[in-house]
């Protein structure tokens, strides 16, 4: 899931002949005036943010005139919008617009589908499943077979039996076969073209993008130059950024990381640094925290089996969140991976950071693969430090509200010994 | 009976002289499980705890006889090749216990399947393991973990997490109770079997006599099997749990695929889709196994 820029979306989308308003991206107030100057006419300026609801939030103005498009962008640059900093604009002529669509190609995991589905809405900016069922006259939906690929005639034929004026359905299925031949070239799960526009001088633009690839194909897209290819539907954090780089030159099994809560909320107190090991599990822990009135700073898990290297890293990533009050491990799965690995990474990540922490709370829950040799490693290797270890074993996996009690508990202690009870 | 694997299926193991092929294999023949081969381009003629290894399925086949299931350590990225090569040397059923398998290769590998009339299991998948016949992939870990953890008995067990695959089994086996097969679907975006897709196969198997579901936030998977049940194509009790209530929507969960959008896949939504089915949602996972025992009881 990582998603790109709209500028970077339409750059893509104009490489491979969708129509998109002439423009470029800018990110400097000069730079702005410079693009709004050789356009010649009057410009929008698009702040360039990984969130939808743009518009509203005040992320895109419209100018009259360069030395306008100069100042607006001098507001937005480096200007905070839904929790995203504007970094880079994107300045384009303005639009005369006629009518609005939706198009979109997105991969569906659905048991009878399994396939990407392209649809096309005559209308734009709506919940295209909404009207599909309140309208169905009104949309168009084709599943595409990834072996035989896209038929410009079969998209002409699913076209011209929906409500669409019959002189749009050429021009707009060239729009639809090349968004499909977008979407597997770039390996998107989603791009969505919302709306698609017919301006008053009869062309079709595509005037927003969303294009979102999937993490395991972003090897093969060198040239799109990801920070961090992953989930970003959230601004990433110094610490996520740092995290991905544990992930992206060891490929032995998995160590993932998401920042919750800023630095700032999580130094005012009640914050736990979680870290999961195995999926599901891993998610029944959160949930249990969560529901004892704990708040969690992160997400974390390692699974797969990772080697104690990895686990350290990711530890130390864990224990850099300043503030936390303890540090929860907890698996409450008959794990199949060598626990005992985990087991070392810790070891070495509490000793190093853990040292001078009296009474911390560390409260670790794991079974299965070597659950035993993994208990004794951590306890023994730990036992000469300040904190407050409890580990847990087997008979615990289905105990978390008693964990997230133990953990609680142990916090309200550490608070009181930090003369904060 | 079991689904899918028994002590019958004939064994092939792509990439079998890799670190993960070899460890796991290892595991599997412990277990009980019929290898007759492996295959590594390239290694032919060498041998891995005593199973003749290839440099092709076709070879593989042409030395040892029919092969009805292939498990695949190969990295995500190569996996298509050794899938395509199995599925045109006639194999209809195929475990992927390998991860980060780019989605258009994965989709690929199931529109093929399909024309094929082909079983994929995963990507992203641990395996399955039908407890005192089989396993195929590497849940359970360890002979003597898997043999402490895993019973033959009625319950079928589907899951979209690995670890939890284990666990709920563990649990069924606490309460005396034992599983015909228990099967991870992975975690990836697009995976072959799915709930709808299996619990037809343990409608017709005469050993299973309930359902344990373990589901979670993302995906339409949980939502999708309510149709089998609507249509009658799963007639048996099912015992649900989903977790994930506290996700927060548009941050990914671990798991690839288990990610709220929109405010779609969320847990509520998924335990409202099942209870509105008559499957039994519990509101824990400790839950699970003591309710099928109720229901198996009655």
């Amino acid at each position: 899931m990582v998603r790109l820029y709209e500028y970077q979306g339409k750059e893509i989308l104009k490489k491979e002949g969708i129509p998109v308003p002439s423009g470029g991206v800018a990110s400097s107030p000069e730079e702005v005036k410079m693009l709004a100057e050789k356009l010649g006419k009057p410009v929008v300026i698009k702040s360039q943010i990984l969130a939808t609801g743009r518009f509203k939030a005040g992320g895109i103005k419209f100018a009259n005139s360069p030395q306008e498009a100069r100042s607006l962008a001098n507001e937005l640059l480096d200007s905070e919008i839904k929790g995203f900093k504007v970094e880079k604009v994107r300045v384009e002529e303005q639009i005369d617009i006629v009518k609005e669509f939706y198009c979109s190609v997105i991969i569906v995991s659905s048991y009878k589908i399994k396939a990407p589905v392209l649809m096309f809405c005559t209308e734009g900016g709506v919940d295209v499943e909404e009207v599909a069922t309140s309208h169905p006259e009104k949309v168009m939906s084709m599943s595409i077979d990834v072996l035989e690929g896209i038929k410009k005639e079969n998209v002409q034929g699913a076209l011209s039996k929906i409500d669409l004026d019959s002189q749009l359905v050429e021009p707009i299925s060239d729009v639809l076969f090349r968004l499909y031949n977008v979407a597997r070239k770039y390996d998107a799960l989603t791009v969505e073209i919302n709306p698609l526009v017919l301006t008053r001088d009869g062309k079709i633009l595509a005037v927003d993008c969303r294009f979102i690839i999937d993490d395991s194909s972003t090897t093969r897209h060198p040239e799109l130059e990801f920070e961090v290819p992953r989930d970003t539907s959230k601004p990433l954090t110094e610490l996520d950024k740092i995290a991905w780089k544990i992930e992206e030159n060891d490929y032995r099994g998995v160590a993932y990381f998401m920042q919750l809560a800023s630095i700032d909320e999580i130094k005012k107190g009640g914050y736990v640094g979680f870290h999961g090991m195995g999926g599901g599990g891993a998610m029944l822990g959160a949930d249990a925290l969560t529901r004892h009135g704990m708040k969690i700073a992160n997400y974390a898990d390692s699974s797969g089996n990772p080697p104690a290297s990895k686990v350290y890293r990711l530890a130390k990533v864990i224990l850099s969140l300043p503030g936390i009050e303890a540090y929860v491990a907890c698996s409450p799965n008959i794990a199949s991976q060598e626990m005992w690995h985990t087991a070392r990474g810790l070891v070495k990540a509490f000793r190093e950071d853990l040292k001078d922490k009296l009474g911390f709370p560390v409260v670790v829950l794991w079974a299965g693969n070597k659950e035993h040799e993994a208990t004794q490693i951590l306890t023994e290797w730990c036992k000469d430090l300040p904190i407050k270890l409890e580990v847990y074993g087997r008979d615990y996996i289905y105990e978390l509200d008693f964990i997230a009690r133990r953990v609680r508990s142990l916090i309200d202690e550490y608070r009181k010994i930090r003369g904060e009870g | 009976m079991a689904i899918i694997l028994d002590e019958n299926t004939r064994v092939l193991i792509q990439g079998i002289t890799g670190r993960e092929g070899q460890a796991r294999s290892r595991f599997m023949l412990e277990y009980g499980t019929k290898v007759v081969a492996g295959v590594t381009p390239g290694r032919g003629g060498t041998e891995v705890w005593h199973i003749p290894v290839y440099n092709t399925v076709k070879e593989a086949i042409e030395n040892r006889g029919p092969i009805d299931l292939t498990v695949t350590f190969v990295p995500g990225p190569l996996v298509k090749d050794a899938v395509f090569e199995a599925l045109n040397a006639g194999i209809e059923k195929v475990v992927m216990p390998v991860e980060r398998v780019p989605v258009y290769d994965a989709l690929e590998i199931i529109a093929y399947a399909r024309r094929k009339g082909a079983t994929i299991i995963g990507p992203g998948s641990l395996g399955l393991i039908s407890p005192e016949k089989a396993v195929a992939g590497w849940i359970g870990g360890t002979e003597e973990l898997a043999k402490e953890v895993f019973r033959a008995g009625p319950v079928g067990v589907l899951s979209r997490s690995g670890g939890q695959t284990t666990t709920v089994c563990w649990a069924i086996t606490r309460e005396g109770l034992g599983v015909s097969t228990a099967i991870h679907v992975g975690s990836e975006p697009v995976v072959g079997i799915t709930f709808a897709e299996a619990l037809p196969l343990f409608e017709k198997d005469n050993e299973t006599q309930a359902v344990v579901l373990f589901g979670e936030i993302g995906g339409t998977a949980e939502e999708d099997s309510t149709e089998l049940i609507k249509s009658g194509k799963f007639t048996k009790p099912l015992v649900a749990y989903i977790a994930g209530a506290s996700a927060q929507s548009g941050i990914r969960y671990s798991h690839a695929s288990a990610i709220i959008e929109g405010g779609k896949g969320d847990a509520q939504s998924k335990i409202k889709a099942l209870s509105g089915v008559g499957v039994q949602v519990v509101s824990s996972p400790k839950d699970l196994a003591p309710t099928v025992k109720r229901i198996l009881k009655r």
